[in-house]
């Protein structure tokens, strides 16, 4: 039951009532490895898990590029597929300007703080 | 101030690129908002020259030159790829396009930094970032 031991953890997932807390680990999300297997781990949250109410909070990460946006609609999506909701809260604001620039602040829904986020739901 | 550096196709190469910039732009004294505005658009363009343009091919390189003054930024970076169009990248706001990979990395260039510009058939981009004037001067 125990995870491979060479595979870094890099979310970490908290249960709040229903809602299933997921905090980033990692500082940044960048390269194409690390972000294959934090989309793997939140989407087996919804596909395996079928958990419908996620809430992402972004307070440790300091760096996302775009090649992470992808897995964030593709999660939105199966969320939204299954009736669920997807949150994501606490992010900095030069990160915010990501989310802005890419329009993807009108699609996802955004709270600033976890307490507003576990709000959302 | 000016650097030029080559570099093989490996996006391990591009991370020691983005430190060194980094560093640089520090000890210019770059505020952080300016500095995380030129991290995205390097990594966003690195990764473009290195996975789009050299298609990540061993023997193929990457050409970068840049300039850091107190004043502004200046990046051009070259690659050996086949070039391409920027004008016929999807707009990737576009509902039907979100969930593509392909444009967001153009588009969070063009909005991070003051000016970008693709060169030739697309495999030159230059970039600058004119620095944010402190409030307390």
């Amino acid at each position: 039951m125990s995870s491979q031991p060479s595979r870094k953890r890099r979310v970490e997932v908290e249960d709040i009532g229903d809602i299933a807390v997921v905090n980033f680990l990692e500082k940044k999300i960048l390269d194409e490895q690390s972000i294959q297997m934090i989309g793997d781990d939140l989407f087996r949250l919804v596909d395996e898990l079928g958990r419908r109410k996620i809430l992402l909070n972004f307070g440790n990460v300091e760096f996302l590029s775009s090649a992470a946006l992808g897995k964030l609609i593709t999660l939105h999506r199966k969320v939204q597929g299954i009736q669920g909701k997807l949150v994501l809260c606490k992010i900095a604001k030069d990160i915010y300007d990501v989310f802005k620039i890419t329009k993807l602040d009108k699609i996802l829904t955004i709270a600033p703080d976890e307490q507003a986020g576990l709000q959302a739901f | 101030m000016a650097v030029e550096l080559t570099i093989a196709s490996d996006l391990g190469e591009a991370r020691r690129v983005q430190e060194t910039i980094e560093a640089a732009l520090q000890t210019t004294g770059y505020s952080e908002h300016d500095i995380f505005a030129i991290k995205l658009a390097l990594e966003e363009a690195l990764v473009n020259a290195i996975k789009h343009g050299n298609q990540m091919d061993p023997d193929k390189r990457v050409f970068i030159a840049y300039s850091i003054t107190a004043e502004r930024f200046d990046i051009r970076i070259t690659d050996e790829g086949a070039g391409f169009n920027p004008d016929d990248v999807p707009d990737p706001t576009a509902i039907e396009n979100l969930e593509r990979p392909c444009g967001r990395g153009l588009l969070l260039m063009r909005g991070f930094m003051t000016h970008v510009e693709y060169h030739g058939k697309g495999n030159v981009v230059t970039m600058t970032k004119i620095r944010d004037v402190p409030n307390s001067e």
